[in-house]
């Protein structure tokens, strides 16, 4: 059994290394520029200050499939898992995520209002911590669409005025509601239409009139990516993504925030920890979601608090200087015609559009 | 021959019949082939095939509904769906008895989520239900008809109930009808309503494109084994890089790569317009459809072509082929009659590995497919880890798995598998 | 071969069309840089006919056309274009040149077979031809990827500074990404390209040992339930991948659970023995696959000669029949390792952080941040690649020299 030997010899050496510290805490999250806005923010603060290391794990986007998985397999190694807000509501449906008594368990705001009030209609699932909050909106290429810059969401299905490829994610949400709203149907009715077989008829035809014209992405690097080489003049995507393209790539692209679809990110804890694991977590939990720490992550990314505490302390951008407040989606400059994702909404109708969608796609 | 020893028995060296002592030395030889074979088997069969095959039993299995409310389907079996009217008194009162115990246990959600996939709006139905049935007390509160169907108008459906009733049993066939685009209903079973129809389509699609992107290999694979295996040594083993080096690269980093070229703004097509080939305005479609998906998955699977097929060319002797021509075989008659025979186990062996890669792609497809290049693993990716819908991934993946070990046997049948040769 | 085919001059009707052919194709490429294609068509194919024409029958000399034709167009190169005009034109008189006694003197016969007739031999550089179109097809993605890892930019565009071979749009940055010498990198890309390094030979060395003896066990002749026991085996390559990630994580999962508790095994020692269990089966079927194939055309006389000459049965493995069925199993683990190295969707479910493999490494690269490290990645992967195969050659050549064998 030579192998076997050396297979436990050369692990063994690799594991050595790195098996030192006493106490290690695994954190989930979707990598890139977002774990590090977390890393910087609440990771490192909160190392130096309990000696506790935080272990980031890149598997967000195979959080819901992996956290199933784990619960039935009666072994979880994940502490804490950063998932969007429908996947969080969809793991506590499925008895995979703690609910949270929000008041309690995490700080209050400065002026000492409660966490749940400070929160507002961010906590969309008892199990929902909420972190940032986040838009799906559309960038275009400022020196393709003429002189005439595209000021509202329309444009996206204006194919006489703005002719060109425009980049749409490969999911119906989003897509749906601005076909809706575009082919004329009132902003407060569209959830109601869109419940019944005909709405969602009327919506794909709607994106039917521009679906020769459509690259389908499917990660949130797909359309900054898109704009850059010039494949699209306009597409939707994070808007994130687009202030990193824009102010720290210095691309030709400009942003629309007309009628933005909000939608939360945050934590939920996994069920099943042990005791001292579950404890260490709301420990942390207390201190990564204060006032200050959400704030502080607006400085290295262009996601708003989901605190409304935060929203007055948020600064600059921590290697350009720019004042980061214009650039969130929360900002009441941008906010003047937004959308908020329905979750319950979608939590019904999300594998219903969705099989309706890719059954569109494909004919 | 004598009289005698036509009745006695053959015996060996030792004296023991022959008959016996070959039957032993066969035995020992089978115990001595599987005690070769045994510990990949051992290994194989516990660390892969039985969590697969557990996992695939997903596709049938169906317990959730009447674990979480079984006096529920006790009482629902005595109610006839197709009468219209809803269930009796008992039947509302077995359900809240259930549901209270299930929201205490926190099932309730996820038996929601489980009827979701049959009906949209149980999902929520569940949830909001589940809020106000925790107050009750089974035993003292009843009625519930009337109670239930206050909480929310929905229990007052005939369609919720029929939608239970319909999934109650602890073994399903719906996962696999859903996964040809049929349903079960209270009816029976029918069609899915057409704008929803994809998934045969996608195995279809699945199968064609798998079979155009092995026959292109075959094409590109051909000739350049054969001007491998026909070069001297030396330059053979030069050329043998360009075709490793891109079996070495990250599939990753090569459909990326694809995408850089074959974009609308991307290398042929900017050099195209630049030789004045093709209009500016008019740059041509490849990517984002079938054409790109078959490029780039040709390019990524033809080592997996070429390599099987040198091997075997390799050991072809090239005086045969001479031999063809001076006997007056024609340069064709040569080739087709002569030398193509003598090469087809390496064609199969690559054809069956190339297609069979092929038809379980996932990440390719996704990246370059655009809409109608996409393949039926992209679904049951999806149903994996996004809706949670693992019986409908499990019965996709079952059938796929049908599809490839039914090819895989005829291509037993045809060319036997002993005749695979890869390198 | 070493048979020499004679040769003889060929007449300008055949030598002067094709030399023209090239000089049109020469001309396009020239012809659009400067403008209009076609009139570079029209003129290179009629500049090249006449040099051809003068050297051939004015000059008569070889070597003095050849110089000529070198410095000629070079000098016009360098008049038309600068210095990159300078090189493309010496390179063009180089090749017009050459090409041009090629075709005169009839040299292309010379490597052939005599009695070849003029169709047999056209097709002989058609096909050579084709097979280098297919080479290219092979081979361009991969020409693509390394300049743009040389990207000033975070995007995989080639941007006009690039194009204009401005040393501005060109940087070392995302090498610095790979080595963890950025300041905002966080040696991420090492430690997965370490993690590689360790898990793919060790499941490689896994499948190709299992596999081997299975295989030498499946090509006895009496096995029961052979083609049941194949059709298992092979199963890992044909059941989807992400039905095999999931399914195998509920095993690894209540494995590694035992192992945790039972063995008392370190967390991350038993993340790392998932992560290699895992991709072995993965490379078993290719290893089964090769090695019985080799198998196929073993002569088994020579296990029963060792036998007889007294050698057991692990001397008559390693001494006799593991030399002979080597390249088998070798071209297996090459496709195991490759599984391995490769292998994205299982590890993402079995793995955990500590053991983030170079490919999922590169998936997050591709998905959270465009960043074409992943391009710098393949470019030092293929270098090293290449380093290898050479490395390869010259010692295979090195031995057959050493053993006195001429060069076949």
């Amino acid at each position: 059994m030579k192998f076997t030997k050396t297979l436990l010899a050369t692990t063994a050496l690799t594991v050595a290394a790195g098996a030192a510290t006493a106490q290690d805490m695994t954190v989930v999250s979707w990598g890139g520029a977002y774990s590090k806005s977390q890393l910087k923010a609440y990771h490192e603060p909160y190392s130096a200050k309990t000696g506790i290391n935080i272990i980031n794990d890149d598997s967000s986007a195979e959080a819901v499939a992996k956290l199933r998985a784990m619960n039935e397999a009666g072994n979880i190694t994940w502490d804490l898992v950063d998932v969007e807000a429908a996947d969080a509501i969809r793991l506590c449906d499925e008895g995979l995520a703690i609910e949270i008594d929000h008041d309690a368990m995490l700080a209050a705001a400065p002026d000492g209002t409660g966490a749940s009030a400070d929160f507002g209609s961010s906590i969309v699932s008892s199990c929902f911590i909420p972190q940032i909050v986040f838009s799906t909106t559309v960038g275009y290429r400022t020196d393709m669409v003429g002189a005439e810059a595209p000021t509202s969401i329309c444009a996206l299905f204006d194919l006489d005025k703005y002719p060109g490829k425009r980049s749409l994610n490969k999911r119906p949400l989003a897509n749906v509601e601005w076909a809706l709203l575009c082919d004329g149907v009132a902003k407060e009715d569209i959830y109601d239409v869109l419940a019944t077989p005909e709405g969602q008829d009327r919506a794909l035809a709607k994106l039917d009139t521009i679906k020769d014209q459509v690259v389908w992405w499917t990660a949130g690097a797909d359309t900054p990516q898109l704009l850059a080489d010039g494949e699209v003049v306009m597409g939707s995507t994070y808007n994130g993504r687009l202030f990193s393209a824009i102010a720290e790539q210095n691309q030709p692209i400009g942003m629309l925030w007309d009628a933005q679809m909000l939608d939360f990110d945050g934590w939920i804890v996994p069920a099943g920890l042990p005791e001292d694991r579950q404890k260490m977590v709301m420990d942390y939990l207390f201190f990564a979601t204060d006032t200050q720490r959400l704030a502080d992550q607006a400085a290295y990314i262009s996601y708003g608090p989901a605190r409304e505490s935060s929203a007055p302390l948020v600064g600059n951008h921590a290697d350009l200087g720019i004042a980061m407040a214009p650039h969130m989606p929360t900002d009441p400059a941008n906010a003047t015609n937004v959308f908020v994702t329905q979750y319950e909404f979608w939590a019904d109708y999300r594998d219903d559009i969705d099989a309706k969608f890719q059954a569109w796609l494909a004919k | 021959m004598t009289d005698t020893s036509a009745h006695q028995p053959m015996i060996d060296a030792t004296g023991v019949p022959l008959k016996k002592s070959l039957a032993r030395s066969l035995r020992r030889e089978k115990i001595r082939a599987l005690l070769l074979v045994s510990p990949l088997l051992l290994f194989v069969l516990l660390t892969f095939i039985f969590p697969i095959g557990s996992m695939l039993f997903r596709s049938v299995e169906n317990d959730i509904v009447s674990n979480v409310l079984p006096r529920t389907v006790v009482e629902l079996q005595n109610w006839d769906a197709k009468s219209g009217e809803l269930p009796d008194e008992a039947v509302f009162a077995a359900f809240v008895a259930d549901f209270v115990v299930a929201v205490e246990e926190k099932n309730h959600t996820r038996l929601g989520s489980r009827l979701n996939y049959e009906s949209s709006g149980m999902s929520s139905l569940f949830r909001k239900s589940g809020r106000k049935v925790a107050e009750w007390n089974p035993e003292t509160d009843g009625p519930f008809k009337d109670k239930l169907i206050a909480a929310d108008k929905n229990w007052g459906n005939v369609e919720t109930w029929a939608i239970i009733q319909t999934h109650s049993g602890k073994f399903t066939n719906g996962y696999f009808l859903n996964a040809v685009d049929m349903q079960r209903t209270p009816n029976g079973i029918e069609m899915q309503p057409e704008n929803k129809q994809i998934l045969i389509k996608l195995f279809l699609r699945t199968v064609k494109m798998s079979l155009i992107i092995t026959g292109m290999c075959i094409l590109l694979g051909y000739p350049v084994a054969w001007i491998l295996a026909n070069l001297p040594n030396r330059s053979a083993n030069m050329l043998m890089i360009l075709v490793l080096l891109p079996f070495w690269t990250s599939l990753l980093v090569r459909t990326s790569a694809w995408k850089v070229m074959l974009q609308n703004q991307g290398v042929i097509n900017d050099v195209l317009v630049w030789l004045g080939m093709v209009a500016d305005d008019a740059r041509l479609e490849i990517i984002n459809n079938q054409f790109g998906t078959i490029v780039a998955m040709t390019h990524i699977l033809l080592p997996f072509m070429i390599l099987p097929m040198y091997s075997v060319m390799q050991t072809i002797p090239p005086s045969y082929l001479r031999a063809a021509k001076s006997l007056g075989a024609t340069n064709w008659t040569a080739f087709w009659r002569v030398y193509f025979p003598q090469s087809v186990p390496g064609i199969g062996a690559g054809s069956i590995l190339v297609f069979i890669l092929a038809i379980g792609y996932y990440i390719t497809p996704e990246i370059v497919g655009g809409t109608d290049g996409v393949f039926i693993s992209n679904r049951i990716a999806y149903h994996i880890s996004s809706s949670l819908n693992w019986g409908l991934a499990a019965a996709l993946g079952a059938i796929l798995l049908a599809v490839v070990l039914v090819l895989y046997w005829a291509y037993d049948k045809i060319v036997g598998i002993d005749n695979v040769k890869l390198g | 071969m070493a048979l020499v085919t004679p040769i003889s001059r060929k007449p300008l009707s055949l030598v002067l069309p094709v030399v023209g052919a090239m000089g049109a194709f020469l001309g396009l490429f020239v012809g659009t840089s400067a403008g209009s294609g076609m009139t570079g068509v029209i003129a290179g194919a009629a500049i090249v006919m006449v040099l051809a024409f003068i050297y051939t029958q004015v000059l008569k000399s070889e070597p003095l056309a050849k110089w000529i034709s070198r410095l000629g167009m070079a000098a016009a190169g360098f008049v038309f274009g600068g210095v990159p005009g300078l090189i493309l034109g010496f390179l063009f008189g180089w090749l017009t040149a050459w090409f041009t006694f090629w075709m005169y003197e009839g040299r292309y016969r010379r490597h052939l077979l005599p009695y070849l007739t003029s169709g047999q031999v056209l097709w002989h550089y058609a096909f050579r031809v084709i097979c280098g179109a297919i080479f290219v097809f092979l081979i361009t993605p991969i020409l693509v990827v390394m300049p743009l890892s040389f990207n000033a930019q975070d995007f995989f565009t080639f941007t006009p500074e690039m194009l204009r071979l401005d040393p501005d749009g060109y940087s070392l940055k995302h090498y610095a990404d790979f080595f963890g010498l950025r300041s905002d990198s966080n040696g991420e890309w090492l430690r997965s390209f370490w993690n590689s390094l360790l898990i793919a030979p060790i499941a490689t060395i896994l499948s190709v040992s299992l596999g081997t003896l299975a295989a030498i066990g499946l090509s006895q002749s009496h096995v029961p339930a052979k083609r049941a026991i194949m059709a298992i085996l092979i199963s890992p390559m044909i059941v989807p991948l992400i039905i095999s990630a999931t399914g195998m994580f509920f095993f690894y999962s209540s494995m590694g659970n035992w192992m945790e508790d039972t063995l008392g095994l370190n967390k991350d020692l038993v993340g790392y023995i998932k992560v290699v269990l895992a991709h072995a089966v993965l490379g078993i079927p290719f290893v089964i696959i090769t090695v019985t194939a080799t198998l196929v055309g073993f002569d088994r006389s020579l296990t029963r000669a060792a036998a007889n000459m007294g050698a057991d049965p692990v001397t008559t493995f390693f001494r006799v029949q593991m030399p002979l069925i080597l390249p088998g199993v070798i071209s297996g683990g090459l496709f195991a390792f490759i599984t391995s190295f490769d292998e994205v969707v299982v590890v993402m479910f079995i793995g955990s952080a500590s053991q983030k493999t170079l490919p999922w490494q590169m998936f997050l690269g591709l998905r959270e941040q465009i960043s074409p490290t992943i391009l710098a990645v393949a470019t030092i992967l293929v270098a090293l690649s290449i380093a290898l195969l050479i490395t390869l050659e010259m010692l295979r050549r090195r031995s057959e020299r050493l053993r006195g064998m001429s060069p076949s």
